[in-house]
């Protein structure tokens, strides 16, 4: 009687799941109709998502004027939000790709719904710079087309069209990315169902049959769009930087920048998966498939990730001090101790305090734990882009230019309806697909199933004989 | 894509390693094997089932190799041919600020080509009629086909005869 696979491998999938078990369980939420509290989620997030479109009619109609923004703060809470939501779709792409790459299990688990995640944050964050533009009939104007102007082109140089061609790209290329991965899913949705529900999944099945030779180029195919996520990612949130740090403003003319937004970006996006996570599992009776055990694994790349940032935050203040530049010490003095002194403690006291607990087992295992942290460092991380922004327009060169920032009514309603559009989103999204992916779930049961190895693994009997060694043979393949 | 119809005789397995035994004994037996169907990727399966690597990705290569050159061709392009401006004091050719886009770019084609690729290759589109033979291939039953249309009734019994050593949990004829 031998030991399957190690004892220390965590189990991944609970319940003694089969096969069948796991289709059902992951189908069933997209065939009953919905909950109560689905209901009640979505009939608030449309409210919200309501209230967006009004404050952007409004914010249309009657011009940017509208906004708090002024001559000297003139990003605001438009670029602090787009930052935001970026930085949140992180999470999505690195579950998805850097974790493929690295062959984490635990990704199975969560890794559809955070791509999903992914693509409403970019949607949302995508509101923000296009609505900025102020007259945004012309938003056309930054793709370069051959036109009657000139051709006017647009400007290559400018790290403003990067974002375009970068949070484009990464939009796109995580679309396909997400559905490629969907369409065998669909397809299972598709076989479940009869009449016109059967025609619509067909659809958008593609015709998926899974054939030996289809199963082995989808993986070929997910395997390099995984390969080039990963430095797409890295390169989304580097150029987003490149906004603020290729400027000449002391405060953001740094060459930190791009590490440390792109860590930030990861910590943030984690935490909104973990918001969603823990609701998801619990509405949807997913607590087999995302388990504690996934939960702990993203807390440690929460405690990861924020550290880094930490780490940041003290580096840009030494390098200030060190720096002997009187208009750099000035930046951070006033960024520290200025006019927005409160975003600053709040966005260290969220963004390095709070996630140091994670140290704690018993925290990091604890989900009323997790969910809170979650959202403080939600807000943690909306605070540190909302520091780098105001605080360091808000005393520029020109002291009698110097002012203070406060966000009217409409650029409030803008933001909290983004929360209502991403969350309608992602609410439709529970209701049309499976939100953990079933076949790269089935695909590791045999790995990381309780049934197989988990405390009580059935070892060396007949049934699970076929098992255990289907598990060997597939850890030798890793 | 073949569209005249075929008659096919598949078995279901129970499970992956079921599956895996079938397809090994059918290749020594030499059997013709159609096609094997399963609800997730099988490992181990493809190199049994003598499936050559997929070169999708020597594509995608190509397609990167594209875009970068169209991204950095077009910029140079319009800055030193069409529409020469200085910027900041800075060359009209500043590679250095090229990379970034010419980098999305080169995976923007990249990614877009080797999923149109992919979709076009395994015949799959919006619309196309799945060719299923058991809606339980994609939950929980694997699946190994033989085409049968020009098969005689010898050849029809060997092959029963197979599944049935090899343990299928069903065996059928479908016409797809």
């Amino acid at each position: 009687m031998s030991q399957a696979v190690a004892p220390v491998r965590h189990v991944l999938i609970t319940g003694n799941k089969s096969y069948h078990n796991i289709t059902e369980d992951l189908c069933t939420p997209t065939e009953k109709s919905p909950t109560r509290e689905w209901i009640i989620a979505f009939a608030l997030s449309s409210a919200f998502l309501g209230l967006y479109v009004f404050a952007i009619v409004w914010t249309v109609w009657k011009g940017i004027g509208e906004w708090g923004a002024n001559r000297t703060v003139n990003w605001a809470w438009d670029i602090t939000n787009f930052v935001w939501w970026i930085g949140i779709g992180h999470a999505g792409t690195l579950i998805s790709a850097i974790l493929l790459l690295f062959r984490q299990r635990w990704r199975t688990g969560v890794n559809r719904a955070a791509e999903a995640m992914t693509i409403f944050a970019v949607i949302c964050a995508g509101q923000f710079p296009i609505f900025h533009m102020g007259r945004v009939w012309l938003a056309f104007f930054i793709m370069p087309f051959p036109n009657t102007r000139g051709p006017l082109w647009t400007n290559f140089n400018s790290p403003l069209l990067w974002d375009v061609a970068a949070i484009s790209t990464y939009f796109s290329v995580s679309l396909l990315f997400w559905y490629t991965g969907l369409v065998p899913d669909l397809a299972t949705v598709r076989d479940r169902a009869s009449g016109l529900r059967r025609k619509m999944y067909e659809t958008f099945s593609f015709g998926w049959t899974g054939s030996a030779k289809h199963w082995q180029r989808w993986e070929s195919l997910s395997l390099i769009l995984a390969g080039i996520s990963t430095p797409l990612v890295l390169s989304v949130h580097t150029i987003v930087s490149f906004d603020f740090a290729t400027s000449v403003i002391p405060g953001w003319h740094t060459t930190i920048f791009p590490p440390y937004f792109v860590a930030g970006a990861v910590f943030s996006g984690f935490a909104m998966v973990q918001t969603l996570m823990v609701i998801t599992r619990k509405v949807l009776k997913l607590e087999d498939y995302i388990t504690i055990n996934h939960i702990e694994s993203m807390n440690k790349v929460m405690v990861l990730t924020g550290t880094i940032v930490g780490v940041a935050y003290l580096t840009e203040l030494f390098i200030a001090w060190y720096s002997g530049f009187i208009y750099e010490q000035f930046a951070f003095y006033n960024r520290v101790f200025g006019v927005y002194w409160w975003a600053y403690f709040g966005m260290m006291f969220c963004n390095v305090v709070s996630p140091q607990l994670f140290w704690s087992r018993k925290i990091r295992r604890s989900i009323w734990w997790t969910f809170f942290l979650s959202i403080v460092v939600n807000i943690g991380m909306w605070f540190e882009r909302f520091v780098i922004i105001a605080t360091t327009l808000a005393r520029d060169f020109l002291p009698s230019s110097w002012s203070y920032y406060r966000p009217t009514w409409v650029e409030i309603s803008i933001f909290t309806g983004t929360l209502g559009l991403f969350f309608t989103l992602y609410l439709i999204f529970t209701r049309v697909a499976p939100v953990v992916a079933i076949a790269e779930v089935k695909a590791i049961l045999k790995v990381a199933g309780d049934q197989y190895v988990g405390p009580d693994a059935k070892h060396g009997h007949h049934d699970a004989k076929k098992g255990a060694t289907a598990a060997e043979k597939k850890e030798e393949k890793h | 894509m073949a569209t005249e119809s075929k008659k096919v005789l598949y078995g279901l397995y129970n499970d992956e390693e079921d599956l895996k035994g079938a397809v090994r004994a059918a290749s020594a037996a030499h059997l013709d094997i159609m096609d094997v169907y399963s609800p997730f990727p099988v490992h181990g399966l493809d190199p049994i089932l003598g499936l050559k690597e997929s070169r999708l990705h020597y594509l995608g290569f190509i397609y990167g190799a594209i875009g970068a050159i169209f991204g950095f061709m077009t910029m140079t392009w319009i800055f030193t041919r069409d529409w020469p401006i200085v910027f900041g004091g800075k060359p009209y050719w500043s590679v250095p600020a090229f990379i970034p886009i010419t980098f999305e770019l080169t995976v923007l084609f990249a990614a877009w080509g080797m999923t149109i690729t992919f979709y076009t290759i395994c015949g799959m589109w919006p619309g196309v009629e799945a060719k299923s033979l058991d809606h339980r291939i994609t939950d929980d039953k694997f699946c190994l086909a033989f085409d049968v249309t020009e098969s005689s009734a010898s050849d029809v019994d060997n092959l029963k005869g197979f599944f049935a050593q090899s343990q299928a949990a069903e065996v059928n004829v479908k016409t797809i």
